[in-house]
């Protein structure tokens, strides 16, 4: 015993120099340079040239006179206001919606929290501007819903009016995110902290306000700033429904209209980063050292009721009108993609297949550099996840934790702002006679940086579920290094690559704010990209709806596998402690 | 305050089939410190949470100061409970934990900040009034969860194994302090807990529960000197239980593969013999003739200090037996033939 004891406290032999002071194999150095290069050269230079140049005058000297115009403008400082506006309300109407949600499934026993838990996500599985063209002929001015009202009742409701309307939109995309992190959430209550303030006079609606709901506080505000930060980025729903003067659509339109080198299209970009991190430091910061998450191993959750009749009635009643609303983009599309005719009438007038020929006839080539660009970006990000996520988490690399959070921030930068940063950084560049601007690889690339903080945190999450005496077994055996992450490491973290895949692959799908500045040939044009092209004519609303039927059921397949594989993976896992 | 008294009525709670309580009864005094002990799964928890509000029973009734509260809804009871995870609420500071149950009574501001004060003076924590729950240590959360209940001076005070989150020195000294303030308040409290050394410091008088049956209700004494089952006697203290047959006729109990011992007064098919009613001496060592002898060899002994436990064999039997230690003091190591002496005195009959 005592000789393998000591043993084991002896430096391993040859493990000298450098090699032995920085704590890792020639191999991890060359691995973290490799992924410390790809993400300076795509995130943090074009970044940086987008910061730069907002602040550089035409000498090339620091000024701050862009902004001062930009404050100076008065279609800025509208756009401004109107995106805080827009962003702040939509997160109060994605409250008003997920909050009473998350409540009902976590507090009562019966079955719509399954119905609430299922149809909560599927929102999601839709990009937000597919969702604006279906919501536009539902809720909209002459959509199914007013035609309705005037009819019966003599009035009308300006739903997708204005601002408004991207405010419905975004809210009713987005509100999964605070349903989902505030149920967790209040399921990590101790139901003790609830019966301690019934135990001293406190119920109802006070015992909601003062115990419940400030418990489960972190949660909602880790939703609400994504919520926020997402809608304040969100270019393609405002430009679907025609409201420009918001940010993003001003930094689009000045890329677009007035050019690569006007100043106010940066000092935008700059000014989108600045309030994304401001609200996620915030949403940390506040919630800094109040880990809440109060339930013990063995504890009891907060305790369930059953409803009596009257308010299972009244609970269902408004859990289906929700999900009537929340699910009626994708009735609208499924509507607009077989309609024939559809104006000025409750629901399309005649029925064809017509459109999803004109996709198939016109456009395949579309559907296939989805799966290309995607599948390739999903392939980079799993790669750069796992070694990350080894590096981090089984190496003792000095500054490793850098990689995570270069890499992490990805999520800070809004999607119009990498596009941007790309066609500044590499509009001279060219690769063997192709400028690299013009070609597909861009969009790829994007698409890779963009998702890698999903992808890393899947792959993060499997490494860190693994036991490190597997690998310690593995080595004792004899396998060296490379080979106990061959054989040990990457088939049991298979479970959360495939989910990290996943995640990149179906929310790349969706992407459309780099898309639409990137994409400078209709025969580059991804899916997304697609839809948008075609629904930009009355025409094209029907191909437009088809090819978005055909995206939504390509996520909603990849989502539902990936839940599956998670499950599967983490009771393999369960069993393997 | 006034103290008042707890009752309980033929009891019972099922959840189903499933009887979690049956038939409790029992009785207790104004002001007195009362302890239900049990195993776990023995049904003193579900006891508790049923004087709180927090389960219903099924049948019976629950009276407290001769008023039957059944179906009176928790937060309506007036009966503070101190959870065994304290249940500190980590939003709110040390002061504003313990104002909550005033503020729920809408009493003025000034009262609630006078009585928040006072409460936090006498569980010794008045100058940590703006600390966060999760900066205190574990003694002295139970201390601020103490102090938030006694602040609304409920007519009950519940304690549910207040004491189990404590190292045992710290549960040593809060014992005490529990003690010494439930006195100063003269509230009548109840406190559950599956440990008997607690529960006997601490209680005047004291429940033993198994199975959601009441077994025996007495004070410590009553209960380790005198118990009426197999159970208590096992549970409340250890003892080495001896199957036999009485033969009253002679004064004596006849156990199988040992022998015969004094049988004191009572019946019942088993003999308690508590291990420290049992001396252990050389083969060859004087005997004292008022106890009963016999012949033993030593299996295992257990060095603990204040005295030295020996499991020994004796014919058929195993017998366990704690003889006190001092320096002077024989110690018989594993396999010594020795000679082991009951007194009789300290023999109790079971069912």
């Amino acid at each position: 015993m005592n000789a393998i004891g000591s043993q084991a406290v002896t430096p391993v032999p040859g493990a000298g120099g450098l090699r032995a002071r920085w704590g890792a194999s020639w191999g991890s150095l060359v691995l973290a340079a490799a992924i410390l290069g790809f993400l300076l050269t795509l995130l943090a230079v074009p970044v940086g040239m987008v910061f730069v140049t907002a602040f550089l005058d035409g000498t090339g000297g620091f000024t701050l006179g862009h902004f001062v115009t930009f404050f100076g403008t008065g279609l800025m400082r509208e756009s401004f206001f109107n995106s805080l506006l827009v962003a702040g309300w939509s997160v109060v109407f994605a409250s008003l919606i997920a909050v009473p949600l998350a409540y009902l499934t976590v507090r009562f026993q019966f079955r719509g929290a399954l119905l609430i838990q299922t149809l909560g996500v599927l929102p999601l599985i839709m990009p937000p501007f597919v969702g604006a063209v279906a919501m536009q002929l539902i809720f909209g001015r002459s959509g199914s819903v007013n035609l309705l009202l005037d009819e019966h009742f003599g009035f009308t409701l300006p739903i997708m009016e204005g601002l408004g309307g991207v405010v419905f939109v975004e809210s009713l995309h987005y509100f999964p995110f605070i349903l989902m992190n505030l149920t967790v959430s209040l399921r990590a209550i101790d139901g003790a902290m609830e019966e301690a303030a019934i135990n001293l006079g406190c119920r109802g609606w006070r015992l909601f306000w003062r115990i419940v709901f400030p418990l489960a506080a972190p949660g909602f505000l880790a939703g609400a700033a994504l919520v926020f930060v997402k809608v304040f980025d969100d270019l393609g729903t405002p430009l679907v429904l025609g409201q420009t003067n918001l940010l993003a659509p001003q930094a689009y339109l000045r890329i677009t209209q007035v050019g690569l080198e006007d100043p106010l299209g940066y000092v935008i970009s700059v000014v989108m980063i600045a309030f994304s991190v401001l609200a996620m430091w915030l949403s940390v910061r506040v919630m800094k050292g109040k880990d809440y998450s109060t339930l013990q191993k063995g504890g009891a959750g907060i305790a369930r009721r059953r409803l009596s009749r009257g308010e299972a009635v009244l609970a269902y009643a408004g859990i289906v009108l929700t999900l009537l609303v929340v699910l009626s983009p994708h009735l609208g599309l499924l509507l607009l993609s077989f309609a024939r005719v559809w104006s000025f009438s409750v629901v399309p007038d005649a029925w064809t297949l017509e459109h999803y020929a004109t996709v198939f006839r016109d456009s395949p080539f579309m559907i296939g550099n989805t799966l290309l660009y995607c599948g390739l970006a999903a392939l980079i990000d799993v790669i750069i996840g796992v070694s990350i996520a080894y590096l981090v988490l089984r190496t003792r690399l000095p500054a490793r934790q850098w990689l995570d959070s270069l890499a992490s921030s990805a999520i800070a930068v809004p999607g119009i702002v990498l596009a941007i940063g790309y066609l500044r950084t590499f509009q001279h560049v060219s690769i063997g006679g192709f400028e690299l601007a013009a070609t597909w690889i861009l969009i790829m690339l994007a698409y890779s940086v963009r998702r890698l903080p999903y992808a890393l945190r899947a792959c993060m999450a499997a490494l860190q579920q693994i036991n490190q005496s597997l690998e310690e077994a593995a080595e004792m055996l004899g396998a060296s290094g490379w080979r106990t992450v061959r054989r040990i490491v990457i088939p049991l973290m298979a479970g959360g690559i495939l989910a990290g895949f996943v995640s990149s692959f179906i929310t790349a799908a969706v992407e459309l704010s780099a898309t639409i500045l990137l994409t400078t040939r209709e025969s580059q044009a991804p899916m997304s990209y697609g839809i948008y092209l075609y629904m930009q004519s009355v025409a094209g609303r029907g191909p437009g709806a088809a090819l978005g039927v055909l995206l939504v059921g390509v996520v909603a397949v990849g989502t539902y596998l990936s839940h599956r594989v998670v499950e599967r993976a983490n009771r393999t896992l369960e069993q393997a402690k | 305050m006034k103290a008042v008294a707890v009752e309980c009525r033929d009891i019972g709670l099922a959840y189903g089939s499933n009887q979690v309580l049956k038939g409790i009864d029992m009785a207790i005094e104004p002001g007195e410190f009362f302890a239900l002990l049990g195993p776990s799964g023995s049904g003193k928890s579900t006891l508790l949470r049923l004087i709180a509000g927090f389960n219903q029973h099924n049948r019976g009734q629950l009276l407290v100061d001769g008023r039957d509260i059944t179906g009176v809804p928790p937060h309506a009871r007036n009966i503070g409970m101190v959870f065994q995870s304290y249940a500190l609420w980590p939003h709110m500071t040390v002061a504003d934990n313990v104002a909550f149950g005033l503020v729920e009574r809408r009493r003025p501001r000034d009262e609630v900040r006078r009585r928040t004060q006072e409460a936090l003076a006498l569980v010794g924590l008045a100058d940590y009034a703006q600390r966060r729950p999760n900066q205190l240590s574990g003694g002295q959360q139970q201390r601020v969860a103490l102090a938030r209940t006694i602040v609304i001076e409920p007519q009950v005070l519940l304690l549910d194994e207040p004491l189990s989150n404590l190292d045992k020195k710290l549960r040593e000294q809060m014992r005490v302090e529990l003690k010494r303030l439930q006195r100063s308040l003269g509230i009548t409290t109840i406190f559950v807990t599956h440990d008997q050394e607690e529960a006997m410091t601490t209680a005047d008088r004291m429940a033993v529960l198994e199975a959601g049956v009441l077994q025996q209700v007495g004070t410590p004494r009553e209960l380790f000197d005198a118990p009426v089952n197999r159970f208590v006697a096992e549970f409340v203290g250890s003892t080495n239980l001896l199957e036999g047959r009485l033969d009253a006729a002679r004064g004596r109990f006849v156990v199988e593969g040992l022998g015969e011992l004094p049988a004191p007064e009572g019946a019942g098919s088993a003999l308690s013999v508590r291990p420290h009613a049992i001396t252990v001496t050389a083969r060859d060592a004087g005997r004292d003739p008022a106890r009963a002898w016999f012949e033993a060899e030593v299996e295992n002994a257990e060095f603990l200090g204040e005295f030295t436990r020996y499991e020994l064999a004796a014919g058929a039997r195993r017998l366990t037996a704690d003889v006190p230690h001092t320096a002077h003091a024989p110690l018989h190591a594993r396999g010594a033939q020795v000679a082991l002496g009951v007194d009789p005195r300290e023999l109790r009959l079971l069912p």
